[in-house]
């Protein structure tokens, strides 16, 4: 109720009249002001509730506080116009007071927040910095592993065969679609090694025969590195095909490829490569565009080019182990073959005269490296009434015999081996096991008793019968031994019915060891055939004196009066005796005329050394002649030493005369001798 | 004759009172090695002889300076020596001599030497003998079969 009189209402009078213009554009634009300040926080409230990452809300709303007051005092304002009541005045006066606090409020907050605000646009900033840098990175992995890719399959592709020239069509077929190449062509030495004639192109079916003379400047400079190196488009090695000189032509490179000059591997036999020779792969960029070459694609070049280099020592053992894996799998094969002959019964058996001692010799020789890895000791005893030469299948009997001193090998963890070989005679002959057969040697054949007697994982009794047959293995055969096709002792049955012989195994059980004995018919030679050992005694076994027929030997040893007691101990035999009284004396007068080596072992180390020397001086193992050791030490480390570094043999001393007649009448027949100790 | 028989019959019977081992070696002398025996024997004498004299002198120093290895593989050697020809006591005393130098016993060894030096020289006295005996039968043939 303000029109009523001024002095009863207390009403307070503006200052200026209500109609004048002015008054009334101010009374306009404070209404307009007030709708502005009251619609600005709704704005704001409503964008806010819109996104959700805007983390100065209580900002905000102190700014809307500010802004809703001072559309609040506009607002109040249009009153004060005209005459107004006191209350309006009071309630105008308390909005401006308000309105100042909280103005003054956020006037001081935003020194704070602002430069908040400025520094997140700068993070802003530096993250997207740091992402693009990241993209970059992932761009180079990402091309490092597509080369790298590209490379597996081009050297698969070209390792899937072995012929040359695929091999090389592929390698420029595969390089010419990687890199997309314009052109690409391999540039070959001619056989007068002076010139390199163009062999391949990757566009051109049949390359022109060009040649360069190989003596360019350019050419040395790519083949004196193996890496690729970028040559000018114009030089002649390069001049590829015909193109107008409109065009630029793209970035040419170059390598080498080195050549394989070996026609054909022998094992032990590798000859030297001295004078390498190179091949030129020239490569060339699409002309007309902007392509340079990258790091990587050169980087492709070179493996790509580098497939065929010479064998390393570790190459060159990978094949060796090639080559005898796959003499092996042709045996094996060969084995399962003569199996399914024995099946039908269409295999027979050879007959040749062969020497007893030699088959058993062969097979230790075979075992031995084995063996002595699992340290597992071997014994062989052949009986003195033992034939030397016998009349059979020696390739049969030899298989058998390995076959059952391998498996002893394999399934022993420890211990030791005995094979023991003895003629088989009726009255002794009390096995159980197989009454029905019973041994008559005749004057034209003998019964062949062989004994391999283990101390490994043994066989549980009721297997046995199962071990005979073709790929059957028990349980605890596979597990504790390593895979076998299981066939081995089925041949081995096979072959001994054949020779008209019976096979057994007995064991006590699992972990006592196994017994493997079989007998086999040999028949007698008519005649004895010639020795071939040169140095064969007369009368084995007599105490005639046996003349060694200048049987050449050496005698090492640094004590004088023992050197003379061996030295004359053996030329009573009738050897042709040396003697060295150091290892170097040794080492420089061995020769492969020497058949035996006598080495006194008591001093120390110097023993085994010489023997290791002597093995690396005598490469082939024919030629070497067999080492001995003597010893006065009874233990069983020495005698481990001698074996493991390859000795032939070991005798204690002291020697008798009787004792060295044995030793070297056992020593050329079985070229082994361990004595016991 | 009679002479000669008897002679040789006294020279076996000698031999053969000798330790087995000798006559071991007595075998290795035949008509392409006559005078094996006493070559061999002699060699032994000179390298025992020069090994004791050795001995004498390691052990001679003072006792925190004896090189017992060097003790040791001399005393191995005379063993090996002594043992070739088949002289079994000095061998024995060889190895009880290396005990007491892994022991490390100066006493020991003192004594050992001791002993060694008495082997060796019964040793060389019996062979001696030996020696002297078979030059005699050796006149003795030969002046008769002149």
């Amino acid at each position: 109720m303000w029109f009523k009189a001024t002095e009863s209402c207390n009403c307070i009078e503006p200052q200026w009249p209500a109609d004048e213009l002015l008054v009334k554009y101010q009374y306009i634009s404070d209404f307009f002001i007030a709708l502005a300040y009251f619609s600005i926080p709704l704005e704001l409230i409503y964008f806010v509730k819109k996104s959700a990452v805007f983390p100065y809300r209580w900002v905000l709303v102190q700014f809307g506080a500010f802004i809703v007051l001072c559309g609040a005092t506009h607002l109040i304002n249009l009153w004060t116009f005209t005459v107004h009541t006191r209350t309006v005045a009071m309630v105008m006066t308390a909005a401006k007071v308000l309105t100042a606090v909280v103005s003054c409020a956020t006037a001081l907050m935003l020194v704070h927040i602002i430069p908040d605000l400025l520094s997140v646009k700068t993070r802003e900033l530096f993250l997207k910095n740091k992402a693009a840098e990241l993209d970059r990175e992932m761009g180079l992995i990402r091309t490092q592993e597509e080369t790298g890719r590209h490379v597996r399959m081009l050297t698969h592709e070209i390792r899937s065969t072995l012929d040359r020239h695929t091999i090389l069509k592929t390698t420029l077929i595969e390089l010419g679609r990687t890199l997309a190449l314009e052109e690409c062509a391999l540039w070959m030495p001619t056989r007068t090694g002076l010139e390199l004639q163009l062999a391949y192109t990757l566009r051109q079916q049949n390359p022109v025969g060009y040649t360069v003379p190989i003596h360019l400047p350019v050419i040395n400079q790519v083949f004196s590195s193996n890496r690729a190196v970028k040559i000018s488009p114009n030089c002649p090695v390069a001049r590829l095909r015909p193109h107008t000189g409109k065009y630029l032509p793209g970035e040419v490179v170059a390598v080498r490829v080195p050549l394989l000059n070996l026609s054909n591997f022998q094992i032990y036999d590798w000859p030297e490569v001295s004078t390498r020779s190179y091949a030129l792969m020239v490569l060339m960029l699409p002309s007309d565009s902007a392509r340079q070459w990258h790091v990587h694609e050169l980087e492709l070049v070179e493996v790509v080019a580098d497939q065929e280099t010479e064998l390393t020592a570790e190459q060159r053992l990978m094949v060796e182990t090639i080559l005898k894996s796959s003499n092996l799998l042709a045996t094996l094969i060969n084995d399962v073959l003569d199996l399914s002959r024995l099946e039908d019964g269409s295999l027979q058996l050879e007959t040749t005269t062969f020497s007893l001692h030699s088959v058993f010799r062969e097979v230790l020789n075979l075992i031995k490296p084995v063996a002595s890895v699992k340290r597992l000791s071997l014994t062989l005893h052949l009986a003195s009434d033992l034939p030397a030469y016998a009349v059979g299948d020696e390739k049969r009997l030899m298989q058998t015999i390995l076959n059952v001193v391998g498996n002893a090998v394999k399934f022993s963890k420890e211990g030791s081996i005995s094979i023991t070989a003895i003629v088989a005679k009726p009255e002794s002959f009390k096995d159980a096991r197989i009454p029905e057969f019973l041994p008559v040697p005749s004057d034209s054949h003998f019964y062949l008793r062989v004994q391999v007697k283990d101390s490994g994982s043994g066989i549980n009794p009721q297997d046995i019968p199962k071990l005979f047959t073709k790929f059957a293995q028990s349980q605890a055969v596979q597990t504790k031994g390593p895979a076998g096709s299981g066939l081995g002792l089925a041949i081995c049955r096979r072959f001994v019915n054949l020779m008209e012989g019976h096979i057994w195994i007995e064991s006590e059980g699992i972990g006592k060891g196994c017994t493997v004995t079989f007998i086999v018919k040999l028949g007698i030679p008519d005649r004895p055939n010639e020795s071939k050992l040169a140095f064969a005694p007369k009368v084995p076994g007599n105490h005639v004196s046996t003349n060694f027929g200048g049987l050449k030997v050496l005698v090492m040893d640094d004590n004088g009066v023992n050197r003379s007691v061996t030295k004359g101990l053996l030329l009573h035999l009738g050897c042709d005796v040396t003697t060295a009284g150091s290892s170097e004396e040794c080492l420089r007068i061995i020769s492969p005329e020497h058949r035996v080596v006598f080495m006194d072992v008591c001093t120390g180390l110097d023993g085994y050394e010489l023997a290791i020397r002597i093995q690396e001086k005598f490469k082939k193992r024919q030629d070497r002649p067999l080492i001995v050791a003597l010893t006065g030490n009874t233990n069983k480390v020495t005698k481990e030493n001698c074996m493991r570094v390859g000795m032939d043999g070991l005798i204690l001393k002291p020697v008798s005369v009787d004792k060295m007649r044995g030793v070297l009448s056992e020593l050329l027949e079985h070229r082994v001798l361990f004595e016991a100790i | 004759m009679d002479v000669v028989t008897q002679m040789q019959r006294q020279l076996i019977q000698y031999t053969s009172s000798l330790f087995q081992e000798f006559n071991q070696l007595q075998q290795l002398q035949d008509e392409s090695n006559p005078e094996f025996v006493v070559e061999v024997v002699t060699l032994f004498f000179e390298d025992a002889e020069r090994l004791l004299n050795e001995l004498s002198k390691s052990l001679q120093v003072e006792q925190e300076s004896i090189d017992f290895r060097k003790v040791d593989a001399q005393v191995h050697q005379l063993k090996g020596s002594s043992s070739s020809i088949g002289a079994q006591r000095v061998q024995r005393v060889c190895i009880a001599f290396r005990n007491f130098c892994e022991q490390q016993n100066v006493e020991g060894c003192l004594k050992s030497l001791q002993e060694i030096k008495q082997e060796y020289s019964l040793v060389k006295t019996k062979l001696e003998t030996l020696f002297k005996m078979e030059k005699q039968l050796f006149a003795a043939r030969g002046s008769i079969s002149r």
